[in-house]
């Protein structure tokens, strides 16, 4: 059976969703925010599945902006939790309910 | 037949360490596992024939992301488990039931889709020069030019407001 698009589009779904479950179930933040790392490499895994399928660069182009961001997205965030733990002397999220109410 | 070998091995590789990443109650050791996924992640572009994308990904992601993650890994000096506060609110199992139901439906989208429709085949745009790292460096510096500056703009801001945000005081 050769390896077709689905294949890849089903590996990329598992590994979105394996970091959906990494966000919902995990409370170290930093874990949660590894998590989240795993569902933009699933986003890439599907763009160049279909830049490789269709015969156009684009979403190898549209990958390199998702690795961008995600490189923004990371250096904020773990700014963030440096600040928070400085002020709470903790990682878990349970505990990041001062906006809540 | 060696594509196939080749695919479900890094397929496989990708799903487990991300499983360990997940799972793994050390964050210093999820941290070395989430290298292991993308370099592996990484593999399967080589195998899509999106070689720039791979060195792109060992390089900023492998490289450069994860010692940010283990940079910050040591300066959080955890006197307790950050699993032991719990909050009564918190419906793990529910929300993995609801992730498998989610997952059940993507792959029945994926699945259903590709056996109605053959995908249309999209014409390859003009571009004058071959290779991959060429192409997208074409791409990126031509049709995509301005994304590509709003991209190198929100890194500066990203790098910026981190500054801000970790600093003692300013």
């Amino acid at each position: 059976m050769p390896i077709t698009p689905t294949h890849y589009m089903l590996l990329s779904a598992a590994l979105f969703i394996i970091g959906v479950v990494g966000v919902m179930v995990r409370r170290n933040i930093i874990i949660i925010f590894m998590s989240i790392e795993l569902i933009l490499n699933a986003v890439n895994i599907n763009l160049v599945t279909f830049s490789f399928q269709l015969h156009n660069l684009i979403g190898q182009v549209f990958a390199i902006f998702v690795i961008a961001v995600a490189a923004a997205e990371a250096a904020v965030g773990l700014g963030i939790i440096l600040a928070f733990y400085r002020n709470k002397e903790s990682v878990n999220i349970d505990e990041m309910n001062l906006m809540r109410w | 037949m060696g594509e196939a070998i080749a695919f479900y091995t890094i397929a496989a590789f990708i799903l487990g360490f991300a499983v360990l990443v997940v799972t793994t109650k050390d964050t210093v050791h999820s941290v070395l596992f989430l290298v292991l996924d993308f370099l592996f992640v990484a593999a399967l572009y080589v195998m899509l024939g999106a070689q720039f994308l791979a060195v792109i990904q060992v390089l900023v992601y492998a490289g450069g992301i994860v010692v940010l993650y283990l940079f910050v890994v040591m300066l959080v000096n955890l006197k307790r488990p950050p699993e032991a506060h719990h909050d009564p609110h918190r419906r793990s199992k529910l929300g993995m039931a609801l992730a498998a139901a989610v997952l059940l439906e993507l792959a029945i989208i994926v699945a259903s889709g590709y056996a109605r429709a053959a995908s249309p085949t999209v014409p390859a745009a003009a571009i004058p020069v071959s290779g991959n790292t060429e192409q997208v460096g074409w791409l990126l510096y031509t049709s995509y030019l301005i994304p590509f500056e709003i991209a190198s703009m929100l890194l500066l801001v990203a790098m910026i407001g981190a500054i801000v945000l970790a600093k003692r005081e300013l």
